[in-house]
């Protein structure tokens, strides 16, 4: 019902199809920023796959990332992720907002046929 | 995200619930996203049967969304093909989604399962080839507000 970026999307839930992106997209909200190799860390893969995964994510615009001297520091970008989840909150507001109603309305229908009875 | 479920318990008997969700006197009552009003609903309750919802949202737009109903059982289940066919989701448009309704009787009435699932084709697809169903779902708890304010 708003006109989201299509190819944005699409971007988006592609980054987020890795769960080692994922993972790096969770702990960069967690903690504001990291650099590559501290991100490289916790995995079972070589620097050079991780930089790949950072590429996608950076190429999604997910995050950011600056170089002082040899070192390059990662940040999680929020546009993208909120535009993803504004797409899937708008569904779960439609239906949330209408269950809302449906419940209201069954209810006094339920009262009315109770009454019926006596 | 793909698929979307809403559970709510409702005072009231599971006929009546039913009857709430496949009459258009009922839909009128209570579909849409905010408190604009059913222009037209129209359901045809039968295997292969349809189902047609226009409705005007606050700001003025109107949008309608249709399908078929796919199984029924009277009063537990409720399952029926659903799309945007003017208005709604531009990044859906000609997909074919699916609304599934469970009723379950309770002491105090009704619980409602109410799911949306095979939102968005392309991703539904990537989701089931890679395995990563309900992930970004699991990603968004990750993320503290501040990251979005």
């Amino acid at each position: 019902m708003v006109n989201y970026s299509e190819r944005t999307l699409d971007r988006t839930f592609a980054a987020l199809v890795d769960e080692t992106r994922r993972a790096i997209l969770a702990r960069l909200a967690r903690e504001d920023s990291a650099t590559v190799s501290e991100l490289a860390k916790p995995f079972a893969i070589k620097l050079p796959a991780v930089m790949k995964h950072l590429d996608v994510l950076y190429d999604a615009g997910l995050i950011s990332r600056s170089k002082v001297g040899r070192v390059v520091t990662v940040r999680i970008q929020a546009g993208p992720m909120r535009e993803a989840m504004d797409w899937m909150r708008r569904y779960e507001r439609f239906w949330s907002k209408s269950l809302d109603r449906l419940a209201a309305y069954a209810e006094s229908k339920e009262g009315a046929a109770t009454k019926k009875r006596r | 995200m793909t698929s979307l479920t809403l559970v709510r318990r409702i005072r009231a008997r599971p006929s009546i619930v039913f009857e709430a969700l496949t009459t258009p006197e009922g839909i009128a009552q209570w579909w849409g996203p905010d408190a604009g009003p059913v222009l037209a609903a129209e359901t045809d309750v039968r295997i292969g049967g349809r189902f047609r919802v226009r409705f005007r949202m606050l700001d003025g737009t109107e949008h309608e969304s249709a399908g078929e109903y796919l199984e029924i059982v009277e009063p537990e289940r409720l399952v029926m093909s659903w799309q945007w066919t003017n208005g709604g989701e531009p990044e859906e448009a000609g997909e074919v989604s699916r609304i599934e309704i469970d009723l379950k009787r309770i002491d105090a009435g009704t619980e409602i399962t109410f799911t949306h699932a095979r939102l968005r084709t392309q991703a539904s697809r990537a989701s089931h080839e890679q395995g990563w169903a309900g992930a970004l779902d699991k990603l968004v708890r990750h993320f503290s507000t501040e990251h979005f304010a």
